[in-house]
């Protein structure tokens, strides 16, 4: 299981700044290693985020965002206490789901 | 909107993943499954390509759309991108990077509880023009462009 996600949801009267720290290697699949072989491509490639349990963005990423993504966005009508959940998908299959309160 | 687009995607998830299952595949294709990227996007050289392969009209400048870049990037493995617009009806924003292998950075996927704006990091090879790009709802591309120099890349190495 990968690294938990740092996820700050902060309210602003109506709207809702939400940022998004993953951890994750984000391999381009471009880098060879010290014996010349290309080190195979390893990155997350689907994000969704929901707020209550209800889906309000979906994105699809490629290898060249960075190692150790970091992703904002802004919720419209979510208020403190609500919930904010971001998942995220690599192209191993591997998922991680985390979840923060709107403050 | 979303909805139809939510369920077509889970359709042809679902197909895809019973594809590879019968083929036993799984691992070697999963990153295949997203509805832009079973198109073909993150294989496309060229904001033209790209949005040929997704199906779109041609794209125009507009400056309905920005783009939030540094001048400089010192660092090309981590370089803060922006991509905000003020048009009605968009339903997708895209991040490129010219020289890139992929042209395509990420692509988001906007609902009507979500503003138009979003800000990642990417990786660039060398400098290169950056992109933004919104997509309206009735297949309409807008985009702005900003040149960042690479003082060091970020791919390769």
């Amino acid at each position: 299981m990968a690294d938990p996600m740092r996820i700050r949801a902060q309210a602003a009267g109506d709207k809702t700044t939400v940022r998004v720290l993953m951890a994750h290697e984000m391999e381009s699949g471009q880098r060879k290693d010290a014996a010349g072989k290309a080190i195979p491509a390893w990155y997350i490639n689907e994000v969704s985020a929901a707020l209550n349990g209800k889906v309000v963005l979906t994105a699809e990423w490629g290898p060249s965002v960075s190692k150790n993504p970091f992703l904002q966005f802004v919720i419209k009508g979510a208020k403190a206490g609500d919930k904010v959940q971001v998942s995220w998908t690599d192209n191993k299959g591997e998922k991680r789901s985390d979840e923060a309160t709107v403050s | 909107m979303i909805e139809m687009n939510r369920r077509e995607l889970m359709a042809t998830s679902a197909k895809v993943a019973s594809l590879m299952l019968a083929t036993g595949m799984f691992g070697e294709f999963a990153h295949a499954a997203g509805e832009a990227a079973g198109k073909g996007a993150f294989e496309a050289k060229s904001l033209a390509d790209l949005v040929k392969a997704l199906g779109y009209g041609a794209p125009t400048e507009s400056k309905d759309v920005s783009i939030t870049a540094p001048d400089i990037a010192e660092n090309g493995a981590v370089v803060p991108l922006g991509a905000a617009t003020t048009a009605a009806g968009v339903k997708q924003i895209m991040l490129l990077v010219e020289k890139n292998p992929s042209v395509l950075a990420a692509l988001f996927n906007v609902s009507p509880d979500v503003e138009t704006s979003f800000s990642t990091r990417v990786k660039m090879g060398q400098s290169s023009n950056v992109y933004a790009v919104a997509v309206t709802n009735d297949n309409k591309v807008l985009y702005a462009l900003k040149e960042v120099k690479v003082t060091l890349g970020g791919c390769g190495g």
